[in-house]
């Protein structure tokens, strides 16, 4: 596996990452000693969730893989479970761009919007 | 060298299975293909699918794309074409194409057999004596390197980016270096790692194609005014803890491995045989996907699963693994290799290592727990009027 694991109970998947995945459901309280400094988890995080390495503010990019998964919707407090509550994609979001008539670039021949 | 037998086709090409396809046209002729199929046995395999006797031209090239490359997968020793005798898609047509390979090819129309009873009478009959054609073929020694070897994730998790994936990603290297072929396909899986696949491109042609096709699936969502995120990732994936679709396709990009991508094809288009990574554009439908690949002459398909998959196809046989613990041991005997051991400490090679043992295994003649089971989902993407006009915008 690729990856540094902390405490045989969660993984962190690159250097820059700001999220660990559990690999074991973790419970309110549980301590990954490995961490730096050592975390304490703030809240339920089921199997193959996500634990905040870091605090975030809202809208700042979230990382896994070493790569931009989304970002904060929220403030993230270290510990805290990480998931679509509080994390968005920035991608896909056709709803957005057809309310606000928004592109990211490029203009009718990019497809505007119908 | 790495090798395998398989069955050598008149056009050159190898299969690893030897089966008489029955090619419905339409819906309408797609009950009757497959009674004609199960009636037979193992050896004859049906693609039922819905696309009805009239489609619009783009959608009717479609669908025979498809059951062309059915045809002329290396899967396929032979074929029959099975029509209702209304459909715009002419059989005779599609049966020359399949028989263009040098492959036995006969036609069958429902309404001039007189009905229903005869066409299963006559079907049989047509079917058996293919059957009989293509009996004197064994299996003779093949190179790796003519496998085209096809990537497909469904009901994906967290385990699958962080196991699952890389363990096919492992085979899916080791079967590029020794001059064989990876497709990968999903092209919305591809949103938010597009620039990672980018970079893997062997020059600045392949690499705008790739771009230009995954901004156009994500244009699509873009068109429709609909948000992505209440379809990918599923409410599954979601559960699984993928929270949205960069992470699910960072993950799931790591199943075609790390080799060069030499090409992108559209859906259902043929594969070019050897030495690299193949892209083919198609929707993120599992079933859809894992057909237009088997059109394109994949002839193993490697599926992985978090959450437990059981999909399989007539034509190819489709390998599972999963890198779930719980889905290794609750559906055990759906999947095939289980690379759940990578997140108690397996490492990588060595689960893409049984991966890789086991793509030649099947590839000799071992059944999947899929072919097994006789799961042979079948289904073709249709071209959609908003996707069409997408394209005409262009």
């Amino acid at each position: 596996m690729k990856g540094r694991i902390l405490d045989e109970r969660a993984l962190v998947m690159a250097d820059e990452d700001t999220v660990a995945t559990a690999l074991t459901d973790l419970e309110a309280g549980d301590r990954l000693t490995d961490a730096d400094p050592p975390l304490t988890v703030t809240e339920a995080v089921p199997f193959g969730h996500k634990i905040a390495l870091t605090d975030m503010a809202a809208g700042e990019t979230v990382r896994k893989y070493g790569e931009v998964i989304g970002e904060a919707s929220v403030s993230i407090a270290r510990g805290a479970w990480v998931h679509t509550h509080n994390c968005d994609s920035t991608r896909g979001r056709g709803d957005q761009h057809a309310t606000a008539g928004v592109r990211d670039s490029g203009g009718s021949e990019d497809g505007g919007p119908l | 060298m790495d090798t395998f037998e398989g069955y050598r086709r008149p056009d050159g090409r190898i299969g690893v299975r030897n089966h008489v396809a029955v090619l419905p046209t339409s819906v309408a002729a797609s009950p009757i293909a497959d009674r004609i199929a199960s009636d037979a046995g193992r050896w004859a395999r049906a693609t039922p699918h819905q696309m009805g006797t009239s489609q619009p031209d783009e959608g009717r090239e479609r669908t025979r794309t498809v059951l062309a490359g059915i045809g002329l997968n290396p899967n396929v020793g032979a074929a029959l074409v099975v029509e209702l005798g209304t459909e715009d898609l002419d059989a005779e047509s599609l049966a020359d194409d399949i028989a263009a390979s040098g492959k036995p090819v006969e036609t069958l129309a429902v309404r001039e057999a007189g009905a229903t009873a005869a066409a299963l009478e006559r079907g049989a009959e047509l079917v058996a004596d293919l059957s009989e054609e293509i009996s004197d073929q064994t299996r003779e020694a093949a190179d790796v390197s003519e496998l085209v070897f096809a990537v497909e994730c469904g009901g994906s998790d967290a385990t699958s980016g962080i196991a699952a994936n890389p363990a096919v990603g492992a085979a899916a290297d080791r079967l590029v270096d020794a001059g064989g072929t990876v497709c990968i396909s999903e092209t919305p899986e591809f949103i938010g790692a597009e620039h990672i696949a980018a970079e893997r491109c062997v020059d600045e042609a392949t690499r705008e194609k790739l771009l230009d096709r995954v901004a156009r699936r994500e244009r699509l969502a873009d068109l429709m005014g609909v948000d992505m995120r209440g379809a990918q990732p599923t409410p599954g994936n979601q559960e699984g803890g993928l929270t949205t679709i960069e992470e699910k396709s960072l993950g799931a990009l790591a199943k075609c491995g790390t080799r060069p991508i030499r090409h992108v094809v559209d859906y259902g288009e043929e594969i070019p045989v050897g030495g690299g990574v193949t892209v083919m554009d198609t929707p993120g439908y599992d079933v859809e996907s894992v057909v237009g690949k088997v059109a394109g002459g994949a002839q193993v398909v490697a599926f992985t699963t978090g959450r437990g998959s059981t999909t399989g196809n007539p034509i190819a046989p489709v390998i599972k693994v999963t890198g779930n613990p719980r889905t290794a041991e609750r559906l055990a005997s759906n999947m095939d290799v289980d690379a759940s051991t990578v997140i108690d400490g397996e490492a990588l090679t060595e689960a893409g290592e049984r991966v890789y043992r086991t793509l030649r295994s099947v590839a000799n003649g071992a059944e999947t727990a899929a072919e097994t089971r006789r799961l042979e989902e079948f289904a073709i993407n249709e071209r959609q009027p908003r996707e069409l006009a997408a394209e005409g915008e262009r």
